[in-house]
């Protein structure tokens, strides 16, 4: 047990925690006012379900058992998982894990906002972190045959980022496009919740790169470091990109780009150095810029672009890492541009593989969840909005016409209050406004 | 010259106004407002406390015409706010005495009649 080791990971833990809420505002910011608290709802709602499954499960598929393929039972229920373990207890090291299959199942709820059931949703992402999270996090970290290949992933560019973009345009496919889609404009509600949520993210993302080092080592601050400069680079080649094709540099596109250099340099983090990671992040801004823009005019309805800021950056992520990953920084492997060739093909398979098996996977979930229940609310509920219909509750209400319903006045202030459906002010001579 | 109110969904305040657009009505004023209707009253629950929210939220929309173009605007409201459920909403008919438009002074006809 090395304390420091220990200290360092139970931040980490907490802050890579904290980044499923920082999405929550960041996509809650960017839907319209009647579904602030559905799409809320999806994220925190992940940490419990997701959260409980990984415990009971999810932890034991991805880590337990030396299959190449898949983990085993013999973690179910986190038995064997103590405090006993190497560097940090075994304990710790389930926790933190757990966090990541939490943010990666919330991050497909971008794809399917304004317009999937609450239930539903729920149903999916327990099912999915089971079936189709697990396994690939045992192929990459867990003793599986893409590492075994030498497929280089430091933080989860596939794990997490292209296995989510990839269940995102399924998810988006399957469920449908809202019907508003093509239609009329929906326009981001809360920018500034975005941006509170990008940075968030950012902050959260320290936890989820420098922590997977699993210690409090040169590594961790070598990826400490790039997630830092990596976002930034993006940042600044993302503004400019806004500004030669709009004429201006927008918020929500800043917002974006944080995310996108995140996603970008999570591969990479340990492998490459600090100009890397610059180059990383400056590279990364385009393919997501374009293929963002490019979406937006297709009938395909990822509302929140997860595959354009997941996916692809996830992509370009996973393969400059197997270019840029540099010896003298990270003591162990060279990518492409520094003499070492022999990384890309892993890379490419590791791609190739996680992105198939997730689409296949996840088109699988979702027709099984569709079996049982409805996946999508009817047009009139989507109308309406998610947070009325599917919660009960509004994000934003003054309060004006609420009245307390027969049992939920205090004794002896009881005024006579009209059965549901049977307004008390109905005017004289009025019909149905 | 009539002064024509109408209160109508939220949700279809787009598609009423590309349809007045289309009916080459061009001058009007929208804002949001809540009111009681027929409509069930929806049930929340904030932590215990349950509500009947009897006000919803709809958009209220004026729109200051002459004679020629009262019935296109109120065909144009009705036929874009449609739904077919209660709670559709309202459009109210009522004269108008007189009109102004402000920079330039000029009234009633002139003064309704839009710039091109």
């Amino acid at each position: 047990m090395n304390q420091a080791d220990v200290a360092w990971m139970l931040v980490a833990t907490l802050l890579v925690l904290f980044m499923t809420a920082g999405l929550a505002f960041f996509y809650a910011g960017l839907v319209r006012a009647k579904n602030t608290l559905n799409t809320l709802m999806m994220c925190f709602a992940a940490l419990g379900f997701v959260g409980v499954g990984w415990v009971v499960l999810g932890y034991s598929l991805a880590f337990g058992g030396e299959n190449t393929v898949i983990g085993g039972l013999s973690n179910v229920m986190l038995r064997g998982v103590g405090l006993d373990g190497g560097n940090i207890p075994d304990l710790q090291f389930m926790a933190f894990q757990g966090t990541f299959a939490i943010i990666t199942s919330a991050l497909i709820a971008g794809a399917v906002v304004e317009r999937m059931r609450f239930p539903a949703f729920l149903a999916f992402i327990v099912i999915w972190s089971l079936v189709i999270y697990a396994p690939v996090a045992h192929w990459v970290w867990g003793g599986g045959w893409l590492e075994s290949l030498g497929a280089l992933d430091f933080a989860g560019g596939t794990v997490v980022h292209i296995n989510a973009g990839v269940a995102a345009v399924v998810a988006a496919l399957v469920i449908g496009a809202r019907k508003d889609y093509g239609k009329q404009a929906m326009l981001p509600h809360q920018i500034p919740f975005t941006m509170l949520g990008a940075a968030i993210l950012w902050i959260g993302w320290f936890g989820f790169n420098a922590g997977s080092a699993l210690a409090a080592d040169e590594i961790a601050v070598l990826a400490f470091a790039n997630t830092m400069f990596a976002p930034m680079a993006t940042i600044v080649v993302w503004s400019l990109l806004d500004y030669r094709h709009n004429g201006t540099i927008t918020g929500v596109g800043l917002a974006t780009a944080i995310v996108v250099g995140l996603v970008a340099i999570t591969p990479a983090a340990g492998f490459v150095g600090p100009i890397g990671a610059v180059t990383l992040g400056a590279v990364a801004a385009l393919p997501s810029y374009y293929i963002l823009m490019y979406r937006a005019r297709t009938r395909l309805d990822d509302s929140l672009d997860v595959f354009a800021a997941h996916g692809v950056a996830g992509l370009t992520g996973a393969l400059l890492t197997g270019v840029l990953a540099q010896q003298s920084w990270n003591g162990e492997v060279n990518g492409l541009l520094f003499g070492d060739a022999s990384h890309m093909v892993p890379q490419i398979t590791g791609i190739l593989a996680v992105a198939a098996f997730c689409a296949v996977g996840t088109f699988g979930v979702l027709k099984l969840v569709g079996l049982f229940t409805e996946l999508r609310v009817d047009a009139r509920s989507e109308g309406i909005g998610l947070d009325i219909t599917q919660h009960g509750e509004q994000g934003y209400t003054s309060g004006d016409g609420a009245i307390l319903v027969p049992g939920n006045e205090l004794p002896g202030t009881s005024i006579s209050v009209p059965a549901p459906g049977q307004p008390s002010l109905r005017p004289q001579g009025g019909g149905d406004a | 010259m009539k002064l024509i109110v109408a209160i109508i969904r939220p949700e279809r305040i787009n598609d009423v106004l590309k349809q007045l657009f289309m009916s080459e009505v061009y001058g009007l004023t929208i804002s949001d407002a809540k009111g009681h209707g027929g409509e069930r009253a929806q049930v929340e629950t904030y932590r215990g406390t349950t509500v009947r929210m009897e006000l919803t939220d709809k958009v209220r929309i004026e729109i200051a015409v002459s004679e020629e173009f009262v019935d296109p605007t109120v065909q144009a409201i009705i036929t874009a706010a449609h739904t077919g459920e209660v709670g559709d909403g309202k459009v109210f008919v009522m004269p108008l005495e007189a009109s102004y438009r402000i920079r330039t002074g000029e009234r009633d006809q002139a003064a309704v009649t839009p710039i091109r």
